[in-house]
């Protein structure tokens, strides 16, 4: 049987270790005594490993849970049930004053550069305080990091004291990048980092932080819903669905050979910039809407959009993670035999795997 | 005739810090059944372009000038009342946010009714026939019940298709479609694209495709225009744009753009960023932008023009013919490369 590095992996020189992670947001009724009533499930029992030098990114749709997911590795959530280590350290029920040194080892860049900046303070004082916070320097140490910093990030160190506004969404977002390197991380958690840019801005974004990785080392969890982006930045690639892993796979192995229906449904969708090709392939279209992340189907969360869905069995065994060698876990009874098959052969039902679940 | 014949469109806002020249001097003809895809990035002009032809633009302070004959007639020098009898019955439109732009106060049935009243003299009961039948043609499951639900009881995709369906309703000739799935997730904006494509062929619309994506632009249209500035950089058939792009503000968009296909250590990125319109650069727009820059490209306003090889492929650049056929061939060969 292989090992799969995603699910089980303790080789002992991961940077980041996330088992089986839940978070769960209460829904209350009544204004003194709230009752619980029911919950959103919005992580739901999430694993994986990450290696340093490594990137990782995390795809899925709108309410699949990776930005939750990244709030609570990031600890800005706590995590409801589950664990996370962080060099070999358990951080999920440390405190905030415990906490606090390590933050200086993880850092978060946002999706939305208009608002993740103060509008207030200047470009200097953003950057550098979260040098200030833990106290690395004197006033002018930390100016000069920070304008080190501008430049490292492709801005002029002159503009240490203007504000957000006066720069565009690509230099504010150059402004964000520069404030997670501001303390050395050794990971840094890009949340949707370029999607609230234009392409020719994206793709000079997506450069940059390819060249900060090569020069720091940098490990990075990179969150993003557009599969072209996270193809282009990640090793390895992470399937959400409904707050859980449909399938993680290093990149090659991902977009060449997807195990998961819902895999193959979000490259099938994908838009190709060609029109030779684009029109010739047929996209999978998926019925329906993702369902609520309250009361989630039984089985297999994706079966009732599922084209190849059996029932009896895909509606009430749930699927574990199963190992497909190369390091590709997805969690299907019926997962795709090849790669690229058109909805109709999706739709005529595929064996059962023989593929061996990972250990638990 | 053309349906849509927009000549030399020209639109610019009056504000506090100058005159913005949001669109200078666009050309276009749009004929029955055909797809147009404008494409260009935040604050190229393209939804201005839409907004002055469907006469949506604030009054005060937009001076207007060109033409854009609809069936002969010219949309800009309209009165009023009659625009408003072409709009959402022969022309209408599907904006970018499905969340905004339908009233969360009344049901969506009554809006889409309210559609088909404004334009037909039908009854209540017939007009509330015919949102049943386009509910049911753009995919709302249980239409029947689904019809007195207000907005907030659907979802982002579902929303989008009640749009669809109050730009349908009337049978327009000519759908403009802004960035509609732009604010979707890649499998809802499979649906809606294909819903397109076949409503297209059930009623025989021409549709107008105004998108940041050349993903989605090669997906569906049949003609291109690329906007850079308030200006058409370039111009021509959807195969056409894609294996012989002319100019060098196409060639940037189509290597910056990370793709599923092909696998590039690194992206080409075009550097700086688009120019402000209030005070936009002399002579060729793209220029302090463009690594080709020549001087007379600081100086002197390229014009849009055909090239050698096709009548029908405009460009606007001054580069000479064999540097682009060379580039182009090159980009083609990086991308096709790496896709085989």
């Amino acid at each position: 049987m292989e090992t799969a590095p995603a699910a089980n992996p303790q080789t002992g020189d991961e940077l980041l270790v996330v088992e089986n992670v839940r978070k769960y947001f209460p829904i209350t009724r009544g204004i003194i005594f709230q009752k619980e009533i029911a919950s959103v499930k919005a992580v739901d029992g999430v694993s994986f490993s990450i290696k340093p030098g490594e990137t990782l990114g995390i795809v899925g749709e709108s309410g699949c849970g990776k930005s939750t997911l990244a709030r609570c590795i990031m600890k800005l959530l706590e995590a409801t049930d589950g664990k996370i280590t962080f060099e070999g350290r358990d951080i999920t029920r440390l405190s905030r004053p415990a906490m606090r040194p390590i933050r200086r080892e993880m850092t978060m860049i946002f999706q939305d550069p208009y608002a993740s900046l103060n509008p207030r303070k200047r470009v200097g004082f953003i950057i550098g305080e979260p040098l200030e916070v833990h106290g690395l320097g004197t006033a002018s140490e930390i100016k000069r990091r920070v304008q080190e910093l501008l430049e490292v990030v492709g801005l002029n160190p002159e503009h240490y004291n203007r504000f957000p506004h006066e720069f565009s969404g690509g230099q504010r977002q150059r402004i964000g990048v520069a404030r997670a390197l501001a303390v050395n991380p050794k990971l840094i958690v890009c949340d949707e980092p370029v999607s609230a840019l234009d392409v020719s801005v994206q793709a000079q974004i997506l450069n940059l932080l390819k060249d900060l990785q090569d020069d720091f080392g940098l490990t990075y969890i990179f969150i993003a819903h557009d599969l072209n982006v996270v193809r282009h930045i990640s090793d390895r690639v992470m399937v959400m669905y409904l707050g859980q892993v449909d399938e993680v796979a290093p990149r090659e192995v991902l977009y060449k050979q997807p195990k998961h229906p819902y895999t193959g449904a979000l490259l099938s969708a994908v838009p190709i910039a060609n029109p030779e090709v684009g029109r010739q392939r047929e996209a999978i279209v998926l019925e329906g809407d993702v369902p609520s992340p309250v009361n989630p189907p039984s089985g297999c969360r994706f079966h009732p959009r599922c084209p190849r869905f059996v029932e009896g069995h895909c509606d009430v065994e749930e699927p574990p993670l199963y190992s497909f060698g190369e390091g590709q876990v997805a969690a299907c009874h019926y997962p795709l035999e090849r790669w690229p098959m058109t909805a109709d052969e999706i739709r005529r039902h595929g064996s059962k795997t023989s593929a061996q679940p990972l250990p638990a | 005739m053309a349906l849509l014949d927009v000549k030399d469109l020209r639109t610019s806002f009056r504000t506090e810090d100058g005159v913005v020249r949001a669109v200078e001097g666009v050309n276009f003809t749009v004929e029955k059944g055909q797809t147009l895809g404008i494409v260009g990035e935040s604050g190229c002009g393209k939804s201005v372009t839409c907004l002055t032809i469907m006469g949506l633009n604030p009054k005060r302070n937009t001076v207007v000038g060109g033409e854009a004959l609809w069936k002969g007639n010219d949309l800009l020098t309209m009165k009023p009342s009659d625009l408003r009898a072409v709009r959402g019955d022969e022309i209408s439109m599907i904006f970018q946010d499905p969340m905004t732009s339908l009233n969360p106060v009344h049901t969506i049935g009554r809006q889409l009714i309210e559609a088909v009243l404004l334009h037909r003299d039908v009854t209540k009961r017939v007009a509330r026939q015919r949102a049943l039948e386009l509910l049911k043609a753009v995919g709302i499951p249980r239409a029947e019940t689904r019809i007195d639900d207000y907005p907030h009881q659907f979802s982002g995709g579902m929303r989008q298709r009640v749009m669809i369906a109050m730009a349908l309703i009337n049978d327009p000739d000519l759908l403009i479609a802004d960035e509609p799935t732009t604010a979707l997730d890649v499998t809802t904006q499979a649906q809606i694209l294909a819903l397109m494509k076949t409503l297209q062929e059930d009623f025989g619309s021409a549709i107008i495709m105004i998108t940041h994506d050349l993903g989605v632009v090669a997906e569906i249209a049949d003609d291109v225009l690329v906007m850079y500035a308030a200006n058409v950089v370039e111009q021509a058939e959807v195969h056409d744009l894609f294996n012989r792009p002319q100019h060098p503000y196409t060639w940037g968009l189509m290597g910056s753009l990370p793709r599923l296909e092909a696998d590039v250590e690194r992206l080409t990125q075009i550097p700086g960023q688009p120019p402000s319109l209030l005070r936009p650069p002399n002579g060729c727009r793209f220029h302090p932008r463009c690594p080709y820059v020549m001087e007379i490209c600081k100086t002197t306003v390229p014009a849009l023009k055909p090239t050698a090889r096709d009548p029908d492929h405009l460009e606007k650049c001054h580069l000479d013919e064999e540097t682009k056929e060379r580039e182009a061939a090159k980009l083609l060969a990086a991308t096709m490369a790496e896709a085989g």
